[in-house]
């Protein structure tokens, strides 16, 4: 029988039609056919270990778990006869023996899958006379509460990791009875996308800590919404409750997210509720900060814009958080340039642009099509932790025999078997020049490049793709040769034939340059707005000491500055320091607008909740400013109505990666002493997540540091746990040195956006140790 | 006619080393098979037609088994020996391992040259120290001896075969826990299909057969199908081990033809013990359900036979108990080895163990309850043909066994708070 052929089969006397080998309730699923279950789970593997999808087929006189028994032709199948229903309550009856009877304080009430079968399947009162069993809980880290004495040990949360996140964390030991869900030894559950165990198990032993007993499930609002980090545009359901976000589900998007989120995305909501939070607006009077009205905070920013400008917008720039809605990237561009600027830029983390970009990088593809992927080269980039899911979808890729390598300057903790390819940020070039070469590059330094056996073989699984795709992460862009990269990975595409994709760094990266928040014409880009001092800014959504590449040198610029204006959802120290005046703006969640995510998708959503304290909406702010500063244009009374008339100027731009960029750049990375890698880690990406509690609790939350492998500390006379100075440029930062092996010789990782990494220069630069 | 086939050297001296095996013939079909280049269909046909069936439990044909391998599909294929002997009652194969390794050891390599398997493994039970040292050393001697290995006799057929000791696990003796468990992980049975033969060990075409099945091939091939089957009656082919325990003089594993009255393998084993009376009787390991003394000593030793009785030949496991033995107390010990030994992946197996269990044993502690016989009865219909594998029906069936012959005690008990005997 051919799997593709059609069978006909009937359930409680219906005649559905199925392709032939399809597992039972997947039919029944599709039909609408209810048939209770509790291990199944249609993106994990086939378990059948709870019983409790037992139903009767004809001529066999043992009922079958509708999960494990595929349909075939003429089949008859009842899902409620007296031997399925005797079966099904059968196994009701045993799960609900040893399962305590604590619903009314288990935070699974209410959305209990066990709770709402037990209702039809469930007796009123139980046969079971004995003492109930007791499972000691196990602390497996800030985000996931266990309560391992409610498990029915259905094992989707063991099979979630081993099949999805890629790491068997947990694991049943024991036998019988006393078989339990656990770590085996004491550890935390690491995964980035470890909160979907708490979505994924039916009762109350998983649950989300952050969200401990703070709500009833029925107390809560769903309100759709997409996710505000990578670039992915994961969709969401909000759970609010007065006003208030309570937590974060993913919303089932096939395209997009499947049924996951990553961890970032899930317990984010939490940065909304810091105690930094910004709610009035702020004033500098003689160096110190007042709460004022909006008004005045309002007239102060149109004042000082004005003034800063006097006779030329050029004095004037704007730095944009690439993490801002399309319709407050519209409004402030537009802003910027009634004011005559086209200083206007969002790309905080880039140092070179010296290369001709294409107009919209994106992905190059769709985010499903990863999964279908032969081949892929990533380059710069722990894509893992920059976009969870994107990960996920390659890690499926490889699972089905895609050969991924990568060219990065640290060795990844990778899920699947790759190729890694670690070299110094100047190494990396000479790789990619190699690659280059073994395709039959040519040109500058591919000339020189110097060909070894890896490189022939990365260039060979591009080249024999039947789908290769070559990929550029948040370390390519914030490596001082980028404009070198994006040629050379060019040329590894092209000549490959593979497709060139960009992995946008946020959440708005695309749509950023779809609202032209982009400098114009003889127009600053961020990296010359903030190394040459401008009379006036406007920031929005940044701070200057942990969102931009060379941070001491942002701060220094800024603070040269004549005036500073800043939309900001938080207070911050580094933006207090520059700026003069701070309006609150609305956060994730309190605002309407649109994100275009990297398959350039534009994904509009609601406010869930109303913005903290008197916060507006920025989009709201910019108009009132254009308004304020007699600029046409700013009357729009929705944000809907921004999103159209952005729309209308993008036309029809599309995302596009292609773009003329050769290789005929000098090196500026010489890489002779020791080179800074300054990776920004997955939670330290943006304000929101750096003010998320429970995640900077997480073991993926490091602390700023100076790590160099054995061989480097060695040589330096350092052990680990030193303290070091580590200059940059003009400037320090003291530090403890860990030693870590995935660091290649030559470099030392300091992670930025981090605390104490904040003083330094760029990301990607020379630096020295100095034992303290 | 006893000792035809497995135990056909328990009259030599040393029965276990090579050079008494070959003294015997030993290897010669073996030998014969890779010089004549016998079909593989011949060998699968003659064991089809010797009518032996599965001597681990569940007497499922053995040359069907293996006609099931696709045998000519690319691929590693495997043989694998079920030695993991644990069902209680049970030692004949522990008897085979120390006795007759040899056999075992020419019978896997015609398996694996029947189905095109190169490699085999025979996994035993972690407390069978003794026999798989003896194992161990017969392997080495057949290494030696250039009956394992590449290339055998100049054949080029290749067969490597491991043993793998068990760590204790009464579930590993299921075949496709015992398949998770030479891959290293956690003994729990598979959901079937796929079966073995299709996906089995490293999710490669596999046939798991028992010691006692794998060892009677050589005599099988050596005297021919039609000869084995004559040794037993209609459907159940050949001779059997029987491992005889209980309260009798002389307890021992036995081989006797199948459909010898069980009047004389009790006879065989010296009769009861002190002359006691017989009570009851398990016939075919722990799970079988219990038969009555009586009734027992009307019966012929054969599938057929035993099944009529209600019960299962199993793996041959006679456990005879006498009039002294308190049922409640004999069901308590039961169901407890089954609460300890069910893996847990299924709910109704995993609860259902140890509810059994618990209301058993508060009926044999005195705290029983008028209600507690019609909820064993119900608990296990609940379990029983509700799991993935049959331990689930292994703890429901001597429960039901025990509440149809012998409710009177229980009934005894749960009003009287002891026993009816003694």
């Amino acid at each position: 029988m051919s799997d593709d052929q059609m069978v006909t089969i009937q359930v409680d006397g219906r005649e559905l039609k199925a392709k032939a080998g399809t597992l039972l309730i997947e039919v029944t699923d599709a039909a609408g056919i209810n048939i209770p279950r509790f291990c199944y789970h249609k993106k994990l593997s086939i378990a059948a270990n709870c019983r409790m999808c037992l139903v009767e087929v004809a001529k066999v006189p043992k009922p079958l778990p509708a999960c494990a028994t595929p349909v075939n032709e003429g089949m008859q199948v009842y899902t409620r006869s007296p031997l399925a229903l005797a079966a099904q309550k059968g196994t009701m009856e045993f799960l609900l023996i040893n399962h305590p009877l604590d619903c009314p304080i288990c935070d699974q009430g209410g959305e209990c899958e066990l709770q709402d079968i037990a209702l039809g399947y469930g007796n009123d009162a139980s046969r079971f006379v004995e003492g109930k069993r007791v499972v000691p809980d196990r602390d497996i880290g800030p985000l996931i509460a266990t309560d391992f004495t409610r498990c029915i040990h259905c094992t989707r949360c063991v099979r979630f990791g081993a099949e999805i996140a890629g790491i068997r964390e947990l694991g049943a030991t024991g036998r019988g009875e006393h078989m339990e869900i656990g770590t085996y030894i004491e550890k935390s559950v690491d995964s980035e996308l470890s909160g979907n165990i708490i979505d994924i198990c039916p009762v109350g032993s998983l649950t989300s800590k952050p969200f401990l007993y703070s709500a009833r499930a029925w107390e809560l609002v769903q309100r759709k919404s997409i996710a505000p980090h990578d670039s992915v545009g994961s969709s969401l359901n909000l759970h609010v409750r007065r006003n208030q976000v309570m937590r974060v589900h993913p919303r089932d998007n096939e395209a997009v997210n499947e049924c996951w989120i990553s961890d970032r995305d899930r317990f984010s909501y939490e940065g909304l509720y810091s105690a930094d939070r910004l709610t009035r607006p702020l004033v500098k009077k003689s160096g110190n900060w007042v709460e004022t009205d909006w008004q005045e905070a309002l007239e102060a920013v149109a004042q000082g814009l004005k003034r800063a400008r006097g006779t030329s917008g050029n004095r004037l720039g704007a730095l944009l958080s690439p993490g801002a809605t399309l319709e407050e990237f519209y409004l402030a561009q537009k802003l910027m340039r009634g004011l005559g600027s086209e200083n206007i830029d969002f790309r905080l983390r880039q140092s070179d642009f010296r290369a001709e970009e294409p107009a919209y990088p994106w992905l190059g593809q769709t985010i499903a099509q990863l999964d279908e992927l032969n081949a892929a080269l990533l380059i710069g980039s722990n894509i893992r932790k920059e976009q969870p899911i994107l990960g996920h979808r390659l890690r499926k890729a490889a699972l089905t025999g895609a050969q991924i390598s990568f060219i990065n300057p640290l060795e990844l903790e990778l899920n699947y078997h790759a190729t890694q390819l670690v070299n110094s940020p100047a190494g990396m070039i000479s790789d990619l020049a190699a690659v280059a070469k073994a395709l039959g590059g040519y040109g500058g330094l591919i000339d020189s490049a110097e060909v070894s056996d890896v490189h022939h073989r990365l260039a060979e699984q591009l080249r024999t793709a039947e789908r290769a795709t070559v990929l550029l992460g948040n370390i390519a862009v914030a490596h001082p040769d980028y404009a070198l990269i994006q040629g050379l990975a060019r040329i590894i595409a092209g000549n490959s034939g593979s497709l060139l994709g960009y992995l946008p760094e946020a959440a708005n990266s695309v749509g950023g340059r779809l609202a032209g928040a982009l400098p114009g014409n003889d127009g600053s880009n961020a990296q010359e707005m903030l190394s040459n001092p401008h009379k006036g800014y406007l920031l929005m959504g940044v701070e200057p000491g942990f969102d931009c590449w060379n941070p001491a040198r942002a701060m220094e610029t800024l603070g040269q500055a004549e005036f500073v204006a800043a939309l900001s959802a938080f207070r911050s120290q580094s933006l207090e320091q520059v700026a003069d005046v701070i309006l609150p703006i609305a956060a994730f969640a309190e605002t309407s607008g649109t994100y275009v995510n990297a398959q350039g998708e534009w994904q509009s959503f609601s406010g869930a909740v109303a913005p903290a304290g008197e916060s507006r909406p920025a989009w709201k702010v910019l108009r009132v400013l254009g308004n304020l500063l007699d600029l046409p244009g700013f009357d729009q009374v929705s944000s809907e109505e921004i999103l159209a008339e952005a729309r209308q100027v993008a036309g029809d731009r599309k995302p596009d990666n292609s773009a003329d960029g050769g290789v005929a750049y000098e090196r500026l990375l010489a890489g002779v002493g020791l080179t800074r890698i300054g990776d920004v880690p997955i939670y330290a990406l943006d304000p929101l997540v750096r003010r998320a509690a429970s995640l900077q609790k997480t073991r993926d939350a490091i602390e700023a540091s100076s790590r160099i492998n054995a061989r480097e500390a060695a040589m330096a006379g350092l052990a680990d746990g030193d303290k070091v100075v580590v200059k940059q440029d003009k400037n320090s930062a003291k530090l403890r040195v860990v030693i870590d092996p995935t660091v290649p010789d030559g470099c030392v990782r300091i992670p930025a956006g981090l605390v104490g990494t904040d003083t330094l220069g760029g990301q990607i630069g020379d630096v020295t140790l100095e034992k303290a | 006619m006893a000792n035809e086939v497995c135990f056909r050297n328990m009259d030599q001296d040393r029965p276990w080393l090579l050079e008494q095996y070959r003294s015997r013939g030993g290897y010669e079909v073996l030998t014969r098979i890779l010089r004549e280049k016998t079909p593989p269909e011949s060998i699968i046909n003659e064991v089809k037609a010797s009518g032996l069936r599965g001597r681990g439990g569940a007497g499922f044909p053995t040359g069907l088994k293996w006609s099931f391998i696709a045998r000519n599909a690319p691929g590693q294929k495997y043989v694998v020996c079920n030695s993991d002997e644990g069902e209680p009652g049970t030692f004949k194969d522990r008897d085979v391992l120390r006795y007759n390794p040899h056999q075992l050891i020419e019978g896997m390599v015609i398996a694996g040259y029947a189905i095109g398997a190169t490699r085999g493994y025979n996994y035993i039970r972690g407390e069978f120290w003794e026999p798989y040292e003896r194992f161990e050393a017969a392997l080495e001697e057949a290494r030696a001896a250039g009956f394992l290995g590449r290339d055998l006799m100049g054949s080029g057929f290749d067969f490597e075969l491991h043993s793998h000791l068990g760590a204790g696990a009464y579930i590993c003796g299921e075949e496709t826990a015992l398949l998770e468990s030479i891959e290293g992980k956690k003994g729990q049975p598979r959901y079937k299909p796929p079966f073995p033969a299709h996906f089995g060990l490293y999710g490669q075409p596999t046939i798991i057969n028992n010691t006692e099945s794998l060892a009677s091939i050589p005599v099988i091939m050596e005297k021919g199908g039609q000869w084995f089957k004559e040794l037993g009656v209609e459907n159940s082919g050949g001779s059997k081990l029987f491992s005889i325990s209980g309260n009798i003089k002389n307890p021992g594993v036995f081989e006797i033809p199948l459909g010898t009255p069980f009047a004389e393998l009790l006879e065989m084993a010296g009769g009861m013990k002190n002359g006691s009376k017989i009570k009851a009787v398990i016939p075919g390991g722990s799970s079988a359900p219990i038969i009555p003394g009586e009734q027992m000593m009307q019966l012929t030793m054969d599938y057929d036979a035993i099944a009529k009785a209600g019960s299962m030949l199993g793996s041959g496991a006679v456990i005879v108990l006498d009039d002294r033995n308190c049922m409640v107390k004999v069901l308590e010990r039961m169901s407890y080895f089954y609460y300890e030994e069910s893996c847990g992946q299924c709910t109704p197996c995993r609860e259902g163990t140890g509810w059994l269990y618990r209301v058993v044993h508060r009926i044999e502690t005195g705290h029983g309850r008028p209600e507690d016989l019609a909820l064993l009865d119900d608990m296990t219909t609940k379990i029983a043909g509700r799991t993935i594998c049959a331990l689930g029906d292994a703890a429901a069936m001597p429960v039901q066994g025990m509440l149809k012959h012998f409710r009177e005690e229980f009934e005894y008990h749960i009003t009287h708070k002891r026993c009816l005997v003694s």
